[in-house]
């Protein structure tokens, strides 16, 4: 059978892109961490925490995060639709428009230019390329897919379309701006309005950039790694649609106990109670896939990866519905615990989904054999317990805070100043920077493993036949 | 069929994903910010102010401030009254954070005096021993440019005077993000509202307490008082405490209520108890010196 000319040398650019940014998102991750124990290594004006830590969460789920998604989208998309990509020029001026727009994000954010929109800081003119960005590359995955060869279309596409008009919808309205100067301008939402247009984004940026592509990933990758197909179509329909559906309601869980609306704050709770199907849905459908493969879980890396990825992401959303309850977010929120909750996500599910996508591609790309699968497995520890001590340490800190917080005498007075409160932090501060030191050596092991296989991995039989891996 | 025809594929997604959308974000904007939540006495910023909220914008505060108190107890006596939904309206964008790095500053407006701001947001921790806040004295060195506030202000269409604008020539980055610090909160009287009214007689119970009683109380002095009022009470932004001449029940209102006119914080929180033990501390600590 004739099998089409893919385009991987623009998977290859924009993984070697991705996993840089990703490096940056982790090294500064370091640094504002080490910040936060020791304030004297803020260098003011331009390295503080302030205006670091959102260089450290616009180049993990930006940089690391989307720049995964391109590359995954062009080399799924090809191969599901058996068809070469649209257009490579579209597909290049998307990877130097991506790489421009991460790049003067992170200097205007260093010369304090910013929104404060969490996941949204930068200003309007890096809104404008980012609209652009989107635009370029959704046009060239539809056009991919509508010329298919293949007439139906697999899991994996439906996620990454439900993404394309997904983040269009939440981007484009969130960013909503008037401006004064180049590099300045005013939310078109005031007060309440604004939070709750910010957080129905917020949150929504989670499920269309770190929940769908994800899966797609998942849903592609696992059967490719183990060699067998998922378990059920029909629940990949049902986690798909009602997932898509349910999401939407949930954002102001992020602002339970504000001045919004009650009656937001209580559908929020209840859909995001309700999510907790579709997810499991996704998940209970990877562990089924394993039937009878479960000896993979010991033979095959990519298994590990994938299947401590799924699993955390169950994982996630069951603690996320549990702090999106009333009674328990009054406890818990604004503590350590919260950025613990999101390291669990970043670091267990999206980064472990997209560590196995990509050392299933790269040795693809190059028709070369990975370098070594023990220092894969010595990356998928690192990273494994790395993550573990940060988010578990943390969520420790959290409870104790939040328990802090609320003691009360019996006079009714409050126990703890809100100082006395926060020094109790440090110590697991410090766990936490241990803990991100540990991830950050587990993602240099994986540079140091892609760069090796580049360079000398093993040739695998002529590239021309390992293009579509194993089908 | 879905599964077939990519172009229905996204118009299904589309509608799917603005079903919630229109019910959580689009319906809400008839009734937030409308006539019915809004308070009177809630004023837009001034030209200083709103450049001071920009600074505080710049700087990333609200990566480890929140804004807005919940209507819950702890936080209700640990910042004050509960945040309104009206006293938001000229916020753009809102700032009401996601994590408490540090404490939530929405009740801030009037806790201490300006003294107090100016050197805390130069070296935090001669303020608050323990703090991880960065130092941002270098802010004083910046001069305001008022043609670009000026500008601002004409986008957020707030009102303002010449001599607001002129006064902007003389005032540094410093002075804008505390007058914007003084402004948070403070639009409704909730300070004096909240005031302990403390009716019938109240005594020392410490009354007469040895020296020997009083020296662990030392901590809570140093803890609460000592940035404002010296280490040994000579006194700094607060004035000097030694040989303080007021009867033990007036000194337990100003430190349980604070002065809000003079900026001294309320210290009801610590809890009766405790604020007896600075009572007695400040006052017959050193009189009971042996030496």
């Amino acid at each position: 059978m004739d099998k089409p000319q893919y385009n991987t040398d623009i998977v290859r650019s924009f993984i070697h892109w991705s996993v840089l940014w990703g490096l940056v998102a982790v090294l500064v991750g370091v640094v504002v961490s080490i910040q936060m124990t020791n304030p004297e290594l803020n260098f003011a004006p331009y390295f503080t925490f302030g205006r670091l830590r959102p260089i450290h969460t616009n180049a993990g789920i930006y940089g690391w995060g989307v720049g995964t998604i391109f590359a995954m989208f062009i080399y799924i998309a090809q191969r599901l639709c058996k068809v070469r990509l649209w257009s490579d020029k579209l597909a290049t001026f998307q990877l130097w428009l991506f790489n421009t727009t991460i790049t003067a994000s992170a200097i205007t954010l260093l010369l304090g230019y910013t929104t404060s929109k969490e996941y949204h800081e930068m200003e309007w003119p890096i809104d404008v390329m980012v609209v652009i960005l989107w635009v370029v590359f959704s046009i060239n995955i539809i056009m991919t897919i509508i010329k298919r060869k293949e007439e139906q279309m697999y899991i994996s596409l439906w996620y990454m379309m439900a993404a394309l008009v997904g983040v269009a919808i939440l981007y484009l309205v969130n960013s909503a701006a008037v401006p004064v100067s180049f590099f300045k301008s005013y939310s078109a939402f005031a007060g309440t309005n604004d939070a709750n247009v910010e957080w129905w984004f917020g949150h929504n940026a989670v499920a269309m950039v770190l929940t769908a592509p994800p899966l797609a990933m998942f849903y592609y990758f696992l059967p490719k790694s183990t060699g067998v197909p998922i378990y059920s179509h029909k629940i990949s329909i049902i986690s798909f649609w009602s997932l898509i559906f349910m999401y939407l309601w949930t954002g102001a869980h992020h602002l339970l106990w504000t001045p919004i609306p009650d009656w937001i704050q209580t559908l929020a709770m209840a859909f995001s109670l309700m999510l907790i199907a579709p997810s499991w849905g996704s998940v209970i459908n990877g562990y089924m896939s394993m039937k009878g493969q479960w000896h993979q879980m010991r033979e095959n890396y990519l298994v590990k990866f994938l299947i401590l990825g799924i699993t955390f992401y169950g994982l996630q959303t069951l603690q996320g519905p549990m702090q999106a309850i009333r009674s328990f977010s009054a406890f818990i929120h604004y503590t350590d615990w919260v950025p613990a909750h999101i390291h669990m996500g970043t670091m267990g599910w999206v980064s472990m989904i997209s560590f196995a996508s990509i050392y299933y591609m790269v040795p693809r790309i190059y028709g070369k054999e990975l370098y070594s699968i023990p220092l894969a497995n010595l990356h998928f520890w690192l990273v494994l317990i790395g993550q573990l001590i940060w988010t578990i340490s943390l969520w420790i800190a959290g409870v104790l805070q939040a328990g802090m917080w609320n003691a009360m005498n019996p006079d009714g007075s409050l126990t703890y100043t809100f100082m006395e409160t926060m020094v109790e932090m440090y110590p697991y501060w410090w766990a936490r920077t241990f803990g991100g030191l540990l991830f950050l050596s587990g993602v240099l092991v994986f540079i140091f493993n892609l760069v090796k296989t580049c360079r000398s991995g093993k040739e695998t039989v002529p590239s021309g036949a390992t293009a579509e891996g194993r089908v | 069929m879905w599964e077939k025809n990519p172009i229905l594929l996204l118009v299904l997604a589309t509608v799917v994903i603005m079903i919630g959308t229109t019910v959580t974000v689009i319906v809400p904007f008839m009734s937030v910010n409308t006539e019915a939540d809004r308070i009177s006495s809630v004023k837009p910023y001034t030209p200083l102010q709103q450049e001071g909220r920009d600074l505080y914008i710049r700087e990333g505060c609200n990566n480890c401030h929140s804004q807005t108190v919940r209507p819950l107890v702890s936080e209700v006596l640990r910042y004050g009254e509960y945040s309104k939904s009206g006293e938001f309206v000229y916020d753009r964008p809102f700032l009401w954070g996601s994590k408490r790095t540090g404490p939530d500053l929405a009740r801030l407006g009037g806790k201490y005096p300006d003294a107090w701001h100016y050197k805390h947001m130069a070296a935090p921790r001669t303020m608050v021993p323990g703090s991880n806040m960065p130092d941002y004295g270098w802010m004083k060195e910046n001069l305001l440019d008022p043609k670009m506030i000026e500008r601002k202000m004409k986008v957020l269409g707030f009102p303002y005077t010449s001599e607001q604008l002129s006064a902007l020539g003389d005032n540094n980055e410093m002075d804008a993000i505390v007058a914007y610090l003084q402004k948070l909160g403070s639009d409704i009287p909730w300070r004096k509202a909240a005031q302990t009214t403390i009716i019938g007689n109240i005594t020392n119970p410490y009354a007469g307490a040895s020296h020997d009683t009083m020296e662990p109380w030392e901590e809570l002095y140093e803890g609460n008082c000592a940035a404002c009022h010296g280490e040994h009470m000579e006194g700094e932004i607060g004035p000097n405490l030694a040989g303080i001449s007021l009867e033990d029940q007036e000194l337990f209102q100003i430190v349980f209520n604070g002065i809000a006119a003079g900026g001294m914080p309320s210290f009801g929180n610590l809890g009766t108890n405790k604020v007896w033990q600075l009572v007695n501390y400040i006052k017959y600590y050193n009189q009971t010196e042996d030496h």
